[in-house]
């Protein structure tokens, strides 16, 4: 039945059309789990994760957390800021020491990107990449494909908008990838300075105005917007992008009435996005951060239970 | 508004590259081709008898010294000189102080020129807050209030990295940028052409690679990231030279030059001329040849002033310690009417270089052109009249011109604003 059998997720092109539609097929069986008086299956017992997060995280690390607990799986958490990497260990030997200690999957967010795979390569265990520097978050693309299917059933010809900071974000380059393999039609947007300069899919484009991606959108994706980009000279201010690039309820109503808006969090509440629209539930931030756990139960679940040749 | 004829004008067309004796027919502030039935309507006649006719000329270059020094000049005082000079519509640097990086100088300065209702003005605010070069100016911000473009000049914005964010950031609002490009550091302390005549004077001079150095570094940027980009004041063989080539490879890009860059060379600075020094300066025989080919050959897109004025306590003094920048909106277009007279322009080019381009360049609307439907912005020339510009002639509040006692011919008679005669220089 199951066809994926790499040792590791750690970008969406690691996944094709029909593995993306299995992974989620497993979610949605993961979801029922959550959903029950005892959120626990013993599918993962006796299983070892570790989740080594370099860079602070709320939503993902308690996701993946999550997702292990419920498996049975045993899980381990290094805050980086209260390890010997403080103290001048390569990311290497880090690896090589935990390595010792037999884990079954090592999940981590970097702020560089390549670090996931960098690990991957050092370790004879499974990765999943939980983020990496301005490169890839697939199980973010993931859990952002199963909330969209859940409302409009199948990707492909949808029109999706990703709009805000595109070339620093992890979230926008695995969801370009991931929506464009399923057969969606994207179309991207912001200011200039922080729009990709070389994009080779052929179904992504890049629109004239905020008016013209909404206009445009059968889902909405809005990107965080970084206060220091403002010091790097990205943008002139956050006012300036308060001004000219928040999704606002008036901006909202060029949209069809049933778009779909997703924010892979955290949000800055009328920087990118007006509060109200969040307030007046018109967003489906909530779900994704729901099917997250699910989805992070599916990778983890896929991965350690695959044939090991 | 009373509906106007203007007879017997020949008129100059940049997009038709004609010039037609014919009337011009003006309805409402806009040239209307004439229905057959308006001479029963209430029309006023002028005519101009055989005056040349060409769309009003725009000087994309001039500092107003208003907000902060109206000692050398106000925006009044400087829409008089541009009326002076034959100009409908002006565009104002942005290193006033405070410096136009926001809303609320946009703003000051719209309030002035409507009370004023002379001509149109139109701003460039800064690329960087204040000037700085260190961090960009809300461009979406002064965008909305009225800029036109956007520009540093006076100063290179050193840093590439954030003018290359700010061509991308620019470009998000269709704002063109105009370059002032230079390389500060070889610039340094220098006061004029580095060359014989420097050396003669044995003050520090600025070599001519300081712009040439810049204006390649900033082709290379329009180039990588694209924008709509604009050069200010070419003054050098080889910036013309990196120009065309940029051009010639598809690179989307223009630039101006100013009347002095083609009329004087360096030798003006011969008995320490302050009037005479400006920035980039005053270059070369075989410059200005260059500037004059180019401009021929199409490689310079735009005839501006880069009209600055300064006090005369500021200017009279040493040529280190007197200020760059001389007035020119009163002495622009008789000088490039020199240009005519060498064979060197037609009217038509003159027409496309001071009008049609740089409304192209800065999205001025319908204008630069005398066809139906065009704005109603106009300007009347006596192109035989032999005249002397004298200091009493000059409208500016500052009289730093290197040009005052000398001989012209070719003058303003009129201008037309959205269908308001001003008659000039009677």
């Amino acid at each position: 039945m199951m066809s994926f059998n790499k040792k590791d997720f750690i970008s969406i092109n690691d996944l094709t059309a029909s593995d993306i539609h299995h992974f989620i097929e497993i979610a949605k069986e993961f979801k029922k789990v959550s959903l029950k008086g005892i959120k626990k299956v013993p599918t993962l017992r006796g299983k070892t994760a570790i989740n080594l997060f370099y860079e602070p995280s709320t939503r993902t690390r308690l996701s993946f957390e999550i997702a292990q607990k419920r498996l049975s799986a045993d899980s381990l958490n290094i805050a980086v800021s209260q390890s010997s990497v403080i103290k001048g260990e390569s990311l290497r030997d880090t690896i090589l020491n935990l390595e010792s200690m037999n884990p079954d999957v090592f999940v981590v967010r970097h702020g560089e990107s390549g670090a996931a795979y960098f690990v991957s390569e050092v370790t004879k265990a499974s990765v999943i990449n939980a983020g990496d520097g301005t490169n890839e978050h697939p199980t973010q693309c993931l859990l952002d494909i199963m909330t969209v299917m859940e409302e409009k059933g199948d990707i492909k010809s949808l029109k999706v908008s990703i709009i805000g900071d595109i070339c620093h974000s992890r979230v926008a380059r695995s969801d370009i990838y991931g929506f464009a393999k399923l057969g969606a039609e994207i179309c991207l947007y912001g200011p200039h300075s922080l729009l990709p300069k070389l994009i080779e899919l052929k179904n992504v484009r890049i629109a004239e105005s905020m008016e013209e991606a909404l206009r445009y959108a059968d889902v909405i994706i809005m990107l965080r917007i970084q206060k220091e980009r403002a010091s790097y000279h990205f943008i002139p201010s956050i006012e300036e992008y308060r001004n000219f690039f928040q999704l606002t309820p008036s901006l909202l109503s060029l949209s069809a009435k049933d778009v779909k808006i997703l924010h892979p969090g955290p949000v800055n509440r009328d920087v990118e996005i007006a509060g109200s629209i969040i307030d007046d539930n018109k967003t489906h931030i909530f779900k994704q951060v729901e099917n997250g756990v699910a989805i992070r139960m599916a990778c983890l679940y896929i991965l350690l239970s695959r044939q090991k040749n | 508004m009373q509906s106007l004829l203007i007879k017997n004008g020949i008129v100059v067309d940049p997009v038709t590259k004609t010039e037609v004796k014919r009337d011009i027919y003006i309805e409402a502030g806009v040239i209307r081709d004439a229905p057959p039935e308006y001479k029963t309507r209430d029309v006023k006649v002028i005519d101009v008898k055989n005056s040349v006719i060409l769309p009003g000329l725009i000087d994309m270059h001039v500092h107003l010294r208003e907000p902060g020094f109206e000692y050398k000049e106000t925006v009044k005082s400087g829409m008089e000189a541009a009326i002076a000079g034959g100009f409908t519509s002006i565009c104002c640097m942005s290193n006033t102080n405070p410096v136009n990086d926001s809303k609320s100088v946009n703003i000051f300065l719209s309030n002035k020129a409507d009370s004023l209702n002379l001509i149109n003005l139109f701003p460039i605010g800064a690329i960087s807050k204040g000037l700085s070069g260190t961090s960009l100016s809300n461009m979406g911000e002064l965008k909305e209030s009225g800029a036109v473009a956007l520009s540093d000049d006076g100063n290179s914005v050193e840093d590439s990295a954030l003018m290359g964010r700010a061509l991308l950031y620019a470009r998000t609002f269709d704002l063109p940028v105009i370059f002032h490009s230079e390389d500060t550091k070889l610039r340094g302390k220098g006061v004029m052409n580095e060359g014989v005549i420097s050396e003669r004077l044995g003050v520090e001079g600025i070599p001519y690679i300081a712009e040439e150095i810049g204006t390649a570094r900033d082709v290379m940027l329009v180039g990588y990231y694209g924008a709509n980009a604009h050069i200010a004041h070419v003054s050098t063989a080889g910036s013309v030279d990196i120009i065309r080539r940029a051009k010639k490879d598809g690179i989307k890009i223009t630039c101006e030059t100013c009347p002095h860059y083609f009329t004087l060379t360096e030798d003006s600075l011969l008995m320490y001329n302050t009037n005479a020094k400006m920035n980039p300066p005053l270059r070369t025989k075989e410059d200005v040849a260059a500037i004059k080919e180019a401009l021929a050959d199409g490689t310079i897109d735009v005839i501006a002033s880069d009209h600055a004025p300064h006090s005369e306590s500021e200017k009279n003094t040493t040529l280190d310690g007197a200020p760059f920048g001389i007035i020119g909106l009163q002495t622009s277009l008789p000088l490039t009417l020199r240009l005519y007279r060498e064979n060197k322009l037609s009217l038509s080019d003159i027409a496309a270089l001071m009008s049609l381009n740089p409304a192209k360049i800065l999205n001025l609307g319908n204008r630069g052109s005398l066809q139906n439907g065009f704005l109603a912005d106009i300007t009347i020339v006596d192109i035989q009249k032999n005249w002397r510009f004298t200091r009493d002639k000059v409208k500016s509040l500052s009289k730093n011109s290197p040009f005052i006692g000398e001989k012209f011919t070719g003058i303003p008679t009129g201008v037309i604003v959205g269908g308001n005669l001003i008659s000039i220089n009677q």
